[in-house]
């Protein structure tokens, strides 16, 4: 029973970081900086909303009574979203929304290769179905970091000032909260530890190809898988709970 | 969620296939290979549809559309969405491949057709309209999440790119 509770809380910090860069990318349909980038962006969001759906459906029948795929994703409180403070950073202009998303996306395919391997079968096969996809999200980004870095004064300026905001927020990924240890233990989870060295490996060899300085700060954030949020969290929730708030049980 | 190999049963066969993709009208979903399983047992028939993309929101209609088509023939079914082995665009038919093209969206062909043709590395991509080669990838994220957006350079006619998963 306690592994069954583990893995639950498991499931929902693996979805959360997807469904809240989700959301953020969602924010900018309609508000993208060109047409073609705007579609990307929300397109990038639908297959994250779509690989948390089977997360979350998996979990909420590991739960079983009321609980749906809904109550988890938007019935809860601030504190009990694990996300990771990095997808919770605000589009402040294209360059923070394609550093955010590179940063997470490097991250993402590790892991997924990993999740691939779980002895949950129901995980692997979750893993299988958005690896497809979140490799062209890593294409998506990676592509612009590059054509932003290596790009005119004012978009290296921009990006490079974006590299260096969200910085602090990437050794998170690779802090594990005790149940991921737990889980990565029982061969279920991903040993997110061992995903760090090849991560900044990567991501440092596409900053110097963006022709982008590799930041040297090494003081980071971190509170995010145990629920602490930065400020923008609440923001986030208050929009994106809105509806089910304000009419409660609605159904589409 | 996890599907064995295709298993359709011939009863059913021909009333999936007056199924069509609702964002892609002219693709029959068995076109589109994204029904694994299907069986009848007595009136109750249990159907297993994987999507294309996890967050395909044309997998809900297809859900029901499956139920209404079935339930005209007097079958109670039941559609399960499946994710393993996750779908691949190899997976359209011959049928499908021809459906989508006369339709004006382009199909991915060769077994490297995947990321090189969206990156515009190689131009491999052919132009629906005009079966020119001489195309180029506008945007690898198209009007729906199975898509691309493409142009070609001769006709100078946009295009969608049924992009390639694999």
């Amino acid at each position: 029973m306690a592994m069954q509770e583990d893995l639950y809380n498991y499931i929902l910090g693996v979805a959360d970081n997807s469904l809240i860069l989700g959301q953020r990318l969602g924010e900018l349909c309609g508000h993208g900086p060109s047409l073609e980038t705007d579609i990307a962006c929300t397109n990038i969001s639908l297959d994250l909303f779509g690989q948390v759906r089977s997360y979350y459906q998996y979990a909420a029948k590991i739960k079983g009574g009321e609980e749906t795929e809904d109550t988890i994703a938007f019935l809860r409180k601030e504190r009990q979203y694990r996300n990771i403070l990095l997808v919770e950073q605000p589009n402040e202009n294209f360059a923070y929304v394609i550093a955010r998303a590179c940063y997470f996306d490097l991250f993402h395919e590790l892991f997924l290769l990993e999740l691939m391997k779980s002895t949950d079968e129901t995980l692997a096969a979750i893993a299988h179905k958005s690896i497809k996809e979140v490799r062209y999200h890593k294409l998506f980004s990676t592509e612009w970091v590059k054509r932003l870095g290596d790009g005119t004064e004012e978009s290296q300026q921009k990006m490079q000032q974006a590299v260096d905001d969200l910085w602090p927020y990437t050794e998170e990924m690779f802090l594990p909260a005790q149940v991921e240890k737990k889980m990565a233990e029982a061969g279920i989870g991903v040993d997110i530890v061992k995903l760090k060295e090849p991560y900044y490996r990567s991501l440092t060899q596409l900053l110097e190809e963006a022709r982008l300085r590799v930041p040297d700060n090494q003081y980071f954030q971190k509170g995010g898988k145990q629920g602490i949020h930065t400020e923008h969290m609440g923001y986030i929730l208050s929009d994106m709970q809105y509806m089910q708030l304000a009419y409660p049980n609605m159904e589409w | 969620m996890i599907a064995e190999a295709t298993h359709i049963d011939q009863r059913l066969e021909p009333l999936l296939r007056e199924v069509s993709d609702p964002e892609i009208p002219v693709l029959s979903i068995m076109d589109m290979g994204v029904v694994r399983y299907a069986q009848l047992e007595g009136e109750q028939a249990h159907v297993k549809i994987t999507p294309t993309y996890s967050g395909c929101p044309a997998m809900d209609v297809m859900s029901v559309e499956i139920k209404a088509a079935l339930q005209e023939a007097g079958y109670d079914a039941e559609v399960e969405l499946v994710l393993s082995p996750a779908w691949t665009t190899d997976w359209i038919t011959p049928r499908g491949r021809a459906a989508l093209e006369d339709y004006g969206i382009a199909v991915p062909l060769e077994a490297d057709a995947d990321k090189s043709a969206l990156m515009g590395g190689k131009r491999i991509v052919e132009c629906p309209q005009c079966g020119s080669k001489n195309t180029k990838v506008v945007s690898a994220f198209g009007s729906t999440a199975c898509k691309a957006l493409f142009q070609c350079e001769d006709c100078l006619e946009p295009f969608d790119y049924f992009k390639c998963l694999k």
